[in-house]
């Protein structure tokens, strides 16, 4: 027992929790704002390629990470676009965007380094002397002001709000798109964000780097039922286990039973047998005015 | 008009005008006033543009042209957001609440008290709230989650959002709709608490009791146009009833011998839960002969559709038994046209012939239980396009395009072309204009005198009285009442509907 | 309305969706420094300009007709299946596991017993989230999503340790009998292209398709569910039945779509081999809305577009289609919204 509780193994579970953490939370205000976002898979996808090409060209860390929010967002204005502004339905959006960010990230690798697969090394973040990667600082406190603003602010109130009755949030004069967007957008952000910790986890960019992560995210924000730290439980329990499998690989446990872990969890929860997981009551559904 | 200085009018709409579609104003030239301190009541029948009116001072819908003044000043309003600002507020007909929110975050929403950085300062809202509670005397716990209170406290929860938010005038669409008599009343004493701290009310309805017991003036709409602006002490209801409907009513009685001897429908001692889980159905019996029109008055939400759906097979019962003669299993083929039409009786999508044989897919006319039969489903479906007179006359029309009428007409053709010797009826003619509610009437009566047992639920008592051999009236879940329609009338009926009289136990 | 101007409108969305889509190509390609004209006409003349590359495109449009009905069927009862990926996996797989373990047997019981195992695979992958649905009410969408992933796991697991064949991520070979011949050695044409005899199969499910949904009393009731619920309960269908036999159904329909590649081509199972294509199918019934023989010109045009891609791999990256399919699907459903909108046509 001893040798599991290490610091490295704490770190490694902390470093492969992260990547679901941010888009979990980005979930979190997505859906609690009513829009399904499947798309956090091609956002966190293009947050880290948009890392690495701030880095590539700057030099500068915290370039990369800009790039990597305002790749997000990108991806995050298009979803919002797309089921917000059209009306169509989100999870089409989701999937199609995701398709088209694992084509473009592809592209332009190909287009900017000559392959379409990977990137040459960049340099990661510095320790600052730190014992453990000063991102960790950054995402705790995100996590801290995700529970605060979804549950004591008037931001959270009225987003809760439009997710579950936008009718009688637009009856007290809120606007459900504009309080829809922001939940995608701030979604956009993390999940990009994430990407950005994938990409300098890794110090490069491969193609598909983002590996089925946004819906590990996505199931974590089920499985903590709609509430960041529950999507942030959920998340820790993922890396543990998989920061397990890593440490004990010989262990005996195959792999692929790990791997199916969370999405396991995840059907067992919404088929009710861990509690009621209830989404928001208008998660999913456009708001059409009547008229 | 009377002499009023402008100052003291709170709400002016001048010249109202709003359409929908081309040709015809929902809102034809509508000059509408109302003063502080006094209830408005705004009637008229569905359709007249009572709600659209008041959607527009609401800032949900904008006029096409016209103008409206609040406290003398002319307003613009783009959004209710605009309108809560100049004190203007509405209780919807459909509670606008947030069911997993508690009381006081659905009071609050959208005008929120906050610290820095947008943190709700929830003690500084609920000392506000508790003394709106306190001045008007209503009582709701703030804490409780909204979603599964009764619809009396969410209506109370709904005037205090609009306290909360200082609204002056007060629109309330169809309030007492879904309120029992004793919350009715509450209601009625917190609209007069109201009143008397100088707040403009604003009642739609088309209750003409609740009219002249609370209001002060009357304003009425028919077909988009006002009627009438009276003083509610200087009118009747039949002053009123005639500036609704345009003509006297006069219930005429189409009466037709009575039935055979044969019970179709046995009832006995019914119990039967609501989708909350608390009783809707509280020991009704009931017989129904063949040939026998029973009809069943009572306000909304009396258990009347539950009751429907228990003999139709929809919904469980939890005690007392459904005999339905000839029947064995009797939730295949029970004719039944439902209360939401385009909810429950019509796939909108399908063609008029498919909907012909919605629930009746597996009828050996239309297919042999795997296969269906579409030469047959089409030559059914021409047979009752001509037999019930249904517009446009194509078997491959979509149903979505075809109006009202005709819609509820081949619900009624294709249930009442069924094998069953019983049909349920819920507000067949809600909606309808006066040829097809005809149409709809005569084509019941016929099939009754076919030797047909029918057992039909309205809230239209003219209907009732036009076409029942025996009337019951529901309330609160119980029959109270069974009466003779050739000698009862309306006001009977409505004491019994109230709760105010009961003939039965 | 009449029909005809009703057809416009259907048709108009998607095209004008493609036409911007491949204006979006076309700067892209020039961003690379290339001719897109050239680009576009080199794409046009390998895939269904020449017998070879036509065999391409219609061996990669097969097992999209699968996909996109296995959508479709779904999406006639209101549901959306997006787990078509794991369900053409797991029929895959069971089709390589039925030629791998019955080498004995002829061709006319191994390849029927193929077919059945594939239909049955994928039917029970996708009667899962049925199952979910129906009874428990949770959601199908979240679900098949979760439902791909594990059958990508528990496939990989089983090849991984039962059936691999060191040094790749395949099983060995089936039985030649089980082996579904390509049109070049049947006919002599599409020369040394892997279109094969899965294709009249796919031909034979769009009618099947047709005949349930419009012929037969399950087709009206999965119907009378998917526009309208609460008339299918008035009406007193069986909802929990309607959803199982349409999720079985579709995913049935994606299991099929193995066959392609397993009894088609490789005459192996091989990890990944679904690329995408599960969810390329749901733009395939979205642009055909739905409707089983539109899905085929469909699955044909996406055909050319993949192997399109591949054509001009070395002047072009090939993602560049990617990127083109993805645009397609978010235009195609925004355009619609914005149809239905402005002119008030229904057209799903």
């Amino acid at each position: 027992m001893q040798e599991i509780l290490t610091a490295a193994f704490v770190l490694q579970t902390f470093r492969i929790s992260i990547p679901y953490l941010l888009p979990s939370l980005g979930a979190v205000y997505s859906e609690k704002g009513g829009v399904v976002n499947i798309a956090l898979e091609g956002m966190l996808l293009s947050g880290a390629f948009a890392a690495i090409i701030g880095i590539y060209y700057t030099g500068s860390v915290l370039t990369g990470i800009v790039c990597s929010l305002l790749a997000g967002i990108i991806v995050s204005i298009l979803h919002g676009l797309i089921t917000i502004t059209f009306k169509a339905n989100q999870i089409v959006s989701g999937i199609a965007l995701n398709i088209f960010a694992f084509g473009i990230t592809k592209f332009f690798c190909k287009l900017i380094f000559g392959s379409s697969s990977n990137s040459p090394r960049v340099i990661g973040l510095e320790s600052w002397g730190l014992p453990f990667n000063p991102f960790l600082l950054i995402c705790v406190l995100i996590l801290i002001i995700t529970v605060f603003a979804i549950n004591r602010t008037k931001f959270g109130l009225r987003l809760k709000a439009v997710g579950q009755n936008p009718e009688a949030a637009d009856s007290l004069g809120i606007s459900v798109s504009k309080m829809r967007y922001m939940g995608v957008i701030i979604s956009g952000a993390l999940a990009g964000l994430g990407g950005a910790w994938l990409a300098l986890d890794q110090h490069s960019f491969t193609d598909g780097m983002s590996a089925g992560r946004g819906y590990i995210a996505l199931a974590a924000m089920i499985i903590g039922k709609w509430k960041p730290t529950g999507a942030a439980l959920a998340c820790l329990l993922f890396g543990l286990a998989e920061s397990f499998t890593l440490q004990f690989q010989s262990s005996g446990v195959p792999t692929q039973f790990i791997q199916m872990l969370p999405y396991l969890l995840t059907i067992i929860v919404l088929a009710g047998f861990i509690g009621k997981a209830t989404p928001p009551a208008a998660d999913g559904i456009p708001y059409e005015k009547k008229d | 008009m009377r002499e009023q200085t402008a100052n003291s009018v709170s709400v002016q709409l001048i010249d109202i005008v709003k359409s929908f579609q081309a040709g015809y104003n929902a809102n034809d030239h509508v000059n509408f006033s109302a003063y502080p301190g006094e209830i408005h009541a705004l009637i008229g029948e569905n359709g007249a543009g009572k709600s659209t009116l008041m959607n527009i001072l609401y800032g949900m819908y904008q006029a096409d042209s016209g103008k409206i003044l609040i406290n003398g000043k002319e307003a613009k309003f783009r959004s209710p957001a605009d309108a809560i600002k100049l004190g203007v507020g509405m209780v919807h007909q459909h509670f606008m609440l947030v069911n997993t929110f508690s009381v006081l975050e659905n009071i609050i929403l959208g005008d929120e008290d906050t610290f820095r950085f947008d943190v709700i300062d929830m003690k500084r809202s609920k000392q506000k709230v508790i003394e709106l509670k306190k001045s008007f005397e209503i009582n709701v716990e703030l804490d409780d989650i909204s979603g599964g209170l009764a619809v009396g406290i969410q209506q109370k929860i709904e005037i205090l959002k609009l306290l909360y938010r200082n609204a002056e005038i007060m629109i309330l669409d169809e309030p007492t709709a879904i309120l029992t008599p004793q919350e009715t009343e509450e209601l009625f004493k917190t609209l007069a608490e109201l009143k008397n701290s100088g707040k403009t009310i604003i009642l739609i309805t088309h209750k003409l009791g609740e009219v002249l017991a609370i209001s002060d003036r009357v304003t009425v709409l028919r077909r988009g146009k006002v009627t009438g602006i009276l003083k509610t002490n200087q009118t009747s209801s039949n002053e009123l009833a005639k500036m609704i409907t345009g003509r006297s009513i006069e219930s005429q009685v189409i009466k037709k011998s009575a039935g055979g001897e044969k019970i179709i429908l046995e009832v006995n001692d019914l119990y039967i839960n609501n989708d909350r889980g608390s009783l809707a159905i509280n020991g009704i019996s009931l017989i129904i002969k063949e040939g026998e029109i029973f009809g069943i008055a009572g306000v909304e939400g009396n258990g009347q559709e539950e009751l429907a759906e228990a003999i139709c097979g929809l919904r469980k019962i939890s005690k007392g038994t459904i005999n339905i003669a000839g029947i064995d299993d009797f939730k295949k083929s029970i004719a039944h046209i439902p209360a939401n039409r385009h909810k429950y009786g019509i796939v909108k999508e399908f063609t008029l012939e498919e909907n012909l044989i919605l629930g009746r897919e597996k009828e050996e006319n239309f297919s042999n239980g795997w296969i269906l039969n579409n030469k047959k489903i089409n030559e059914f479906s021409e047979v009752i396009i001509e037999e019930y007179d249904i517009r446009p006359e194509n078997s491959k029309a979509l149903m979505e395009g075809l109006s009202g009428g005709n819609q509820q007409k081949a619900v009624a053709a294709r249930e009442m072309t069924k094998n069953s010797d019983l049909v349920v009826i819920s507000h067949p003619t809600r909606g309808l204009d006066i040829l097809a509610s005809e149409f709809v009437h005569r084509t019941i009566l016929e099939e009754s005198k076919k030797g047909k047992a029918i057992l039909l639920i309205s809230s239209d008592l003219s209907e009732l009285l036009k076409l029942s051999d025996k009337i019951a009236v529901m309330y609160n879940g119980r029959i109270t009442g069974e009466l003779d329609p050739k000698s009862t009338n309306e006001n009977e009926i409505g004491e019994y509907m109230t709760g105010l009289k009961s003939n039965k136990r | 309305m009449n029909k005809i101007t009703k057809y416009i409108y259907s048709a108009a969305g998607p095209i004008l969706s493609i036409i911007i889509s491949l204006i979006f190509g076309a700067v892209l390609i020039a961003l690379i420094g290339k001719n897109p004209i050239d680009i576009y006409t080199k794409m046009f003349s390998d895939t269904i300009g020449n017998s070879y590359g036509f065999g391409q495109v219609m061996f990669k449009s097969t097992t999209l007709i699968f996909t996109g009905l296995a959508a479709a069927f779904a999406f006639k009862a209101g549901l959306f299946n997006i787990g078509a990926e794991g369900q053409l996996t797991i029929g895959a797989f069971a089709s390589a596991w039925v030629g791998i373990t019955f080498v004995n047997f002829p061709w006319q019981i191994i390849i029927p017993l193929s077919l059945l195992a594939a239909f049955i695979g994928g039917a029970f992958w996708a009667g899962i989230a049925g199952y979910l649905k129906a009874r428990f009410g949770s959601h199908e969408v979240i679900n098949t999503i979760m439902l791909n992933f594990i059958a990508m796991a528990l496939v990989s697991y089983i090849v991984n340790n039962i059936y691999l064949v060191p040094a790749t991520i395949h099983t060995p070979e089936i039985s030649p009998e089980s082996v579904l011949l390509r049109f070049d050695i049947l006919t002599g044409m599409f020369k040394g292209s892997p279109f094969n005899l899965s294709f009249p199969i796919a031909i034979g499910a769009c009618i099947l398709m047709y005949l349930i949904i419009n012929k037969s009393v399950l087709g009206y009731r999965i119907r009378t569910y998917g526009f309208n619920p609460f008339a299918a309960e008035y009406a007193k269908m069986k909802s929990g039945r309607i959803i199982l036999w349409s999720m079985a159904v579709s995913g049935g329909l994606a299991g099929l779509g193995g066959l392609n590649f397993v009894n088609g081509y490789k005459h192996y199972f091989e990890l990944g081999l679904s690329e995408n294509a599960g969810y390329i199918g749901i733009a395939v019934a979205l642009i055909a809305r739905n409707n089983p023989f539109a899905i085929i010109p469909v699955s044909i045009f996406f055909g050319i577009l993949e192997y399109g891609g591949l054509t001009v791999n070395t002047l072009v990256p090939k993602e560049i289609v990617t990127i083109m399919q993805g645009i397609i699907i978010l235009l195609i459903i925004a355009v619609t919204k914005i149809f239905e909108k402005k002119f008030k046509v229904k057209t799903v």
